[in-house]
This record gives structure tokens, C-alpha cells and sequence, in this order.
């Protein structure tokens, strides 16, 4: 696990594969297996996530152990670690809200810009530049941002 | 049973992933690129792991790739809805409506009742078709609810689409009919659009017999793969 909190996730580098919730277990052998779970299922990043993983696990002395894709129970943006979110804002993607919060309203809140911190932000598009992501902008300091969406 | 649901449910994603796929920098503003794109890639995950599954529970040694790229036109069990062509926006929104619309009450369903490896699929793409779903929905209505230009070309999109609905409600999904229909014309009413009137269903992809535009879908599609067998790169 340690090993795997090194691995940055390949489109939002500042974010590891721990912090983003992907990996799901690691079950003894033999062999052992490392079991990781997609966030959408047409994500591009899940081939070169894979291969990050494995290059890893290879430079750790690791090649006995197999890394299997699991879909269920499906990965939902609450397994995003504490530090995780506060990374993404840093680095300018506002982080998801809680998935119980999201289900509760019929619309999402509105976001925290991550530039200025302002309220006032309303959605652009629900699809950003990557599947996990929806584009919206601050009303008050008429930045765009990227901002998590919640699944 | 698992081979027939999980093939006809990959066929599906992967020819709408691919029509989709098609706006790809042509999309009327750069949003909406984005948006159709991320749908098409949605689907096009969809269709790697059903037919994944398709093909490991057949057991014939057949992966994704191999039924995505080596079968024939009539192997294909894909609903008629995805494989017609774009048209205009307006056309592109009513066919993802329509069958977005589907899959979300579809998928929540077979996420309980299914196969445990097609159930697991449902799960997890519930949650992306109901963003689907919900885009095409917001663009029903805001062309419907425009201009006197969009609202003609939303209802002829969406009558144009529907004689291809009730092959969607076949069989074990005819029970989603009532659901499918309460859903579709709320939205038409917030859209100030008629339910387009009934016509007679056309119907023959799910056992294969398919529109003239499927072959040619398949000519991109599987171009690489027909002409350089194996190719890696």
C-alpha cells in the first residue's frame, strides 16, 4: 500500500491512486493479487494506471503479484481520501460533495472556486475534460475550474 | 442467456460510442464536443466489459476485441435506435434521449436481477447513464422549449427516432414501457413538444437483421483490424 501511495494518478498527477479510492484490496497468494477498481468505465487513464501499478510492483520486486479489475461494489467519489480532496483543491479542482448530500437535492450545491473561494459558481457543462470532471466558472472572480463530479 | 443479454447490451454501447464518436470536433460548441464525447467513451467502456463478459461466459477463447472487430454484420445484436446516423443535433439528442432514457431504468434493474457478472457492469454504469440521460434530457427541452428553427428539427428528430423504440421494449424489457413512457413525456411537456404519434415499430436487430447503415459503421470500425489482423501498436 505504501508502495501504491507513491503512484500518482496519470491525468490529476498531485492526487495518488490511494487518495483516489481505486485500490480496492490486496488478497494473499499465491499468487497474490492487487484488486483496483475503475472510476468510469471508459476512463483512458485506466490502461496507463495499469501499467503504472505494474511498473511499480516490478521495481518493488513485486512481479509475482497480479493485478485483477473488480467492478463491484462500484467506485464512488466518498472513497476519495481526506487529503485527496484537499490536494485537489490546491490544485484547482474543486472536490466532490459527498455522495449522500449529492443524492438529497435534486441539483448539485453549488461549488467552492478554488481560486478565490467564492460560493457564487455556477456549472458550465456537466462534461469537462475528463470523464470524472464537470467544467464550472465563479461568478465572482470569472474563473473557470475544473470540479470533481460527484458519483 | 448471460452471452445473449451481455452481447446485446455490448453491441449497443460500442455502435453508440461509435456514431457518437463521430461529432468529435464537429459538435456545435465545445461543450457540447466534450459532452458527446465523454458519453461516447461512457459507452465504449460499456462495451469492453460486456463483451468481455460475453465472451469469457461463452468460453470460446473470444475477448472484447475479437467480438468487436471480427464479427459480421448479422452477428451483431445491437438495438436499430444506436446504429442510425447522426443527422442533424437535434436528431443525435433524441436518439440519446430515447435510449439513455432505457438504460437508466434498465440498468438499476439488472444490477439486481442479472448475472452476477452482468449485474456488476449495470451497477457501476447506472450511475454514468444517468448523467446521459439527464444531458439529452436538458437538450430536449432546450430545443424544444428555443427557437421555432430547434423546436421543428427536436420533433422531427424525435419522430424520426421513434418508429425504432419498441424494438427496445422486447421480451423480458417490455415491463419498462410504462416507466419509459411517464419519463419521456414529461420531458417532451416541459419541452412544449408532442408525443410523436404511434407508428409501427421497426424491429430485427437484436436478432441481427439490421439497417443498411450498420455495414458501413463496421467498415470504420473494423478497417484496422480486418486489414492488418493482430496489429499492435
Amino acid at each position: 500500500m505504501a508502495l501504491l501511495a507513491h503512484i500518482p494518478d496519470p491525468e490529476i498527477p498531485v492526487i495518488s491512486l490511494t487518495d483516489l479510492g481505486i485500490i480496492r484490496e490486496i488478497r494473499d497468494g499465491p499468487p497474490p493479487i492487487l484488486v483496483i477498481t475503475p472510476t468510469y468505465t471508459g476512463c483512458p487513464a485506466s490502461i496507463a494506471i495499469n501499467a503504472s501499478i505494474r511498473m511499480a510492483l516490478d521495481g518493488a520486486g513485486l512481479a509475482d503479484v497480479q493485478i485483477k479489475t473488480e467492478l463491484s461494489p462500484p467506485w464512488t467519489t466518498d472513497w476519495i481520501s481526506e487529503s485527496g480532496r484537499q490536494a485537489l483543491l490546491a490544485y484547482g479542482i474543486a472536490p466532490p460533495e459527498p455522495r449522500a448530500a449529492r443524492l438529497a437535492r435534486q441539483d448539485e450545491a453549488p461549488a467552492t472556486c478554488p481560486q478565490c473561494g467564492s460560493h457564487a459558481t455556477a456549472e458550465i457543462s456537466r462534461f469537462g475534460s475528463t470523464p470524472c470532471k464537470a467544467l464550472w466558472r465563479c461568478l465572482d472572480c470569472a474563473e473557470p475550474f475544473d470540479r470533481f463530479k460527484c458519483i | 442467456m448471460t452471452v445473449a443479454l451481455a452481447t446485446s447490451l455490448g453491441d449497443d454501447a460500442l455502435i453508440l460510442g461509435q456514431r457518437l464518436a463521430e461529432w468529435c470536433g464537429h459538435a456545435p460548441t465545445l461543450e457540447v464536443d466534450l459532452a458527446l464525447a465523454n458519453i461516447g467513451l461512457d459507452l465504449l467502456g460499456q462495451a469492453q466489459f460486456f463483451l468481455g463478459a460475453a465472451g469469457a461466459a461463452e468460453g470460446q477463447g473470444r475477448d472484447a476485441d475479437t467480438l468487436a472487430y471480427r464479427r459480421r454484420e448479422d452477428e451483431f445484436r445491437n438495438c436499430l435506435l444506436v446504429e442510425q446516423p447522426n443527422g442533424d443535433f437535434a436528431r443525435t439528442i433524441a436518439r440519446q434521449f430515447l435510449f439513455s432514457t432505457w438504460q437508466a431504468l434498465l440498468f438499476p434493474d439488472l444490477a439486481q436481477s442479472a448475472a452476477p457478472a452482468i449485474a456488476a457492469i449495470a451497477q457501476k454504469a447506472a450511475k454514468e447513464v444517468a448523467y446521459h440521460a439527464r444531458f439529452a434530457a436538458e437538450w430536449v427541452v432546450r430545443l424544444g422549449d428555443g427557437t421555432s428553427e430547434s423546436h421543428r428539427r427536436m420533433a422531427d428528430g424525435l419522430a424520426w427516432c421513434w418508429r425504432f423504440t419498441d424494438e427496445l421494449f422486447m421480451d423480458d424489457t417490455a415491463k419498462f414501457r410504462p416507466e419509459w413512457d411517464s419519463h419521456i413525456n414529461a420531458t417532451l411537456t416541459q419541452a412544449g413538444l408532442a408525443t410523436p404519434k404511434p407508428v409501427r415499430g421497426i424491429t430485427g436487430g437484436r436478432h441481427g437483421r439490421h439497417t443498411e447503415h450498420l455495414g458501413h459503421i463496421l467498415s470504420a470500425l473494423q478497417y484496422l483490424q480486418r486489414v492488418y489482423p493482430d496489429a499492435t501498436w
